[in-house]
């Protein structure tokens, strides 16, 4: 049913991840998809990585690990932001359509009451892109 | 909105650069909480410091307004006055260092890593360039400077240039030229070269500390040669402290006066009187549109408002150009450049001078302001130059702004002194620079004297007010990433405490009281950080030689 599972990544907080990682896996193997693991980096040294390219290649190891540990097959796709509080959303839209991906899963907080304001990621994504978007909490 | 660098993700590889290994990770320090619904990641303990002391110093300049005045009004000019030759042999070595780095092979050192591409191209870089840092001063100078040094009769001529107006008010026609070559060439001196070569100390140092050595985006990390593991301890949060202490006061301080300003400006044009209600809307205004530009980010918001903004003031100075004259505003510019490079050896000489009113009273002046502002300028400058060789980076910083801004000032200051001269009893310019001091009318006295007056004068209006804005809101990044220990992608509710918060503190002191002695207190800490810089230069020339090594 889908052909490639875009997830966005936050290398920072892993951690938070672990359901829609999961998810995402589970759905692979069930529909035979890849997995393409989606990270946003600035491009001034962060705290997962000190450039662009560090980045790239910690996003590339972590696919190779989820890849490996729930046998599905995974790729990764790295992008930079001059300005990644604001820009975030606009990057991910463009990056379901630059990896291709026929399904977006991702982690999202409880929208609360600033959402009204500044709308949570999985929400703008999941308002704005042409796939479906799984909204994982 | 979103610009990603490449489609492809990752300009991939960087290629060689020389990154400091160090215990220190990004964000370690950070505390990431939530007050109410607003999640935070904050630098603990910058944020809090820089914060709590602003509060301080708000306070304690409400409640003790007379000591503050008496104590900075007394500060500020015995720095400049007692340590005028520091400022001007440090600026000396500032323009120097960049020079060489032109020339030298180390100038071939990529920002980013060897195969890094630039983030921006060069008509949004270098209008961000002339926004964040300058564009408010050359509207408010640009006639100013080269009138006054033209035609001030109270000792503070440049290099003791002949005078051009007699005890009467009279033309003194055999000393017009040298009165106007010399105007042109001291302005030129505090717009060009000095000025951009410390933005360029500090914007270099950060950049190459940050996209070469991995090292956080923040003022601390242009210390790690010097300081070593040390920066990233009390060191480095004093250091980052000040920085956000003087950037976020001298934004306040110039936005209460700009305000004054402008409202002096809009009682001239169109008669709306000057109250304080009138300047408290002022700021509300630009602080909200401030707002909008930080919550659309960096590409959709500050990159495209510093855009307009050059389009416009582009139009205003071609205006200005063609309706005074093109070609006598030209040979000006010609006779100014000229001008300027004969004279800019005897103008930076500290000694045996005895223009004390100039060299005391406005070099030194500039030279604290232009380094007091320069942690906030430089650290927006290095936020946008990834990817260009240290070469064409000084290139850009140093020289093309020091063109522009001879440009600038002969066109609207040699059309000023064309309409001082032509007419000197009816000259608003001489009324308001020479007779009475009213240096927030010079601009307009200046359109005054030309067609369309309606128009410019509100074109004029409106730059000045967007200028505020694109100064506030680069400010307010460059202040969140400093108060997120480097971290660029902090969340977006702290942007927006810091661009209220100085928009806060500006209406509280023009309430209270206290801008100009909180002013003179920003300036004053131009002393201090003059050595900063000088350390950068050492720490840039270390950096660069191991980068070098790397390739």
């Amino acid at each position: 049913m889908f052909k490639r599972i875009m997830v966005p990544v936050d290398l920072a907080h892993v951690d938070r991840l672990n359901k829609a990682l999961t998810c995402a896996a589970d759905m692979a193997k069930q529909h035979g998809s890849e997995v393409v693991y989606v990270g946003v980096s600035a491009a001034t040294p962060t705290s997962v990585a000190h450039n662009p390219e560090e980045f790239a290649k910690k996003l590339e190891a972590f696919a190779v690990e989820q890849g490996q540990a729930s046998g599905v097959t995974t790729t990764a796709h790295a992008v930079t932001s001059h300005d990644p509080s604001v820009d975030l959303d606009p990057t991910l839209l463009k990056a379901v359509d630059e990896t291709g991906a026929d399904l977006v899963v991702m982690a999202s907080h409880i929208p609360n009451v600033t959402d009204y304001i500044w709308p949570s990621n999985g929400g703008t994504i999941a308002g704005h892109a042409k796939v479906s978007v799984l909204v994982v909490r | 909105m979103a610009d990603t660098t490449n489609d492809e993700g990752i300009p991939q590889p960087e290629g060689a650069s020389d990154i400091i290994e160090t215990e220190y990770e990004i964000g370690q320090d950070n505390i990431e909480t939530s007050i109410g619904p607003f999640g935070l990641d904050i630098h603990n303990p910058v944020f809090m410091i820089s914060g709590l002391s602003v509060v301080v110093f708000v306070f304690a300049a409400l409640i003790f307004p007379g000591q503050f005045e008496t104590f900075f009004g007394w500060l500020r000019p015995a720095l400049t006055s007692t340590f005028d030759w520091f400022f001007m042999l440090a600026a000396n070595v500032f323009v120097i260092f960049c020079l060489l780095l032109i020339v030298t092979p180390l100038g071939s050192v990529r920002l980013g890593g060897a195969d890094a591409t630039p983030d921006y191209g060069y008509p949004g870089w270098f209008a961000m360039l002339f926004a964040a840092g300058m564009g408010i001063g050359l509207m408010f100078f640009g006639v100013l400077e080269p009138a006054y040094y033209f035609g001030t009769p109270w000792g503070d001529e440049p290099l003791g240039a002949a005078r051009p107006f007699g005890e009467d008010g009279q033309i003194i026609a055999a000393n017009v030229e040298e009165a106007r070559r010399m105007a042109l060439a001291a302005t030129s001196y505090h717009w060009a070269l000095h000025p951009w070569a410390i933005y360029a100390v500090v914007a270099l140092s950060l950049a190459l500390f940050s996209y070469n050595k991995g090292l956080p985006l923040s003022i601390r990390s242009a210390f790690y040669p010097i300081l070593g593991e040390r920066v990233w301890g009390w060191w480095g949060h004093t250091i980052d402290t000040l920085a956000v202490f003087a950037t976020l006061f001298g934004l306040a301080t110039s936005l209460g006066i700009g305000a004054q300003q402008a409202n002096a400006g809009l009682d001239f044009v169109y008669g709306i009187p000057t109250s304080v209600t009138t300047q408290v809307l002022l700021i509300i205004g630009i602080t909200a549109v401030a707002l909008v530009s930080v919550l659309r980010g960096l590409d959709g918001g500050v990159k495209i408002l510093s855009e307009i903004n050059m389009v416009v003031a582009a139009a205003l100075l071609l205006f200005v150009l063609f309706a005074a004259g093109a070609v006598t505003i030209l040979g000006d510019f010609v006779m100014g450049l000229g001008a300027y490079f004969t004279e800019v050896v005897p103008l930076s000489n500290p000694f045996g001078r005895e223009d004390d009113g100039y060299r005391e009273g406005w070099t030194a002046f500039y030279w604290a302001w232009w380094i007091s502002w320069s942690p906030f300028v430089g650290m927006f400058i290095a936020r946008v130059s990834r990817g260009r060789t240290v070469r064409e980076f000084v290139t850009c910083v140093l020289i093309i702004p020091s063109i522009v801004c001879v440009f600038w000032m002969a066109v609207f200051g040699g059309t000023a002194i064309n309409d001082m001269i032509a007419n000197p009893e009816a000259s608003l310019v001489k009324a308001n620079v020479i007779d009475a001091y009213k240096p927030e009318l010079s601009l307009f006295g200046m359109l005054e004297a030309l067609p369309l007056t309606a128009i410019t004068s509100t074109v004029a209006i409106v730059l000045v007010i967007v200028f505020f804005v694109t100064s506030s809101d680069s400010g307010s990044l460059v202040i969140d990433t400093i108060t997120a220990g480097g971290k660029i992608d902090a969340p977006v509710p702290q942007r927006v405490f810091w661009c209220t918060f100085e928009g806060m503190v500006a209406i509280a002191l023009l309430l209270g009281g206290g801008l100009t002695s909180l002013q003179a207190m920003v300036i004053s800490t131009g002393l201090p950080f003059t050595i900063v810089l000088l350390l950068m230069c050492f720490a840039i020339f270390r950096g660069l030689q191991a980068e070098r090594q790397a390739l």
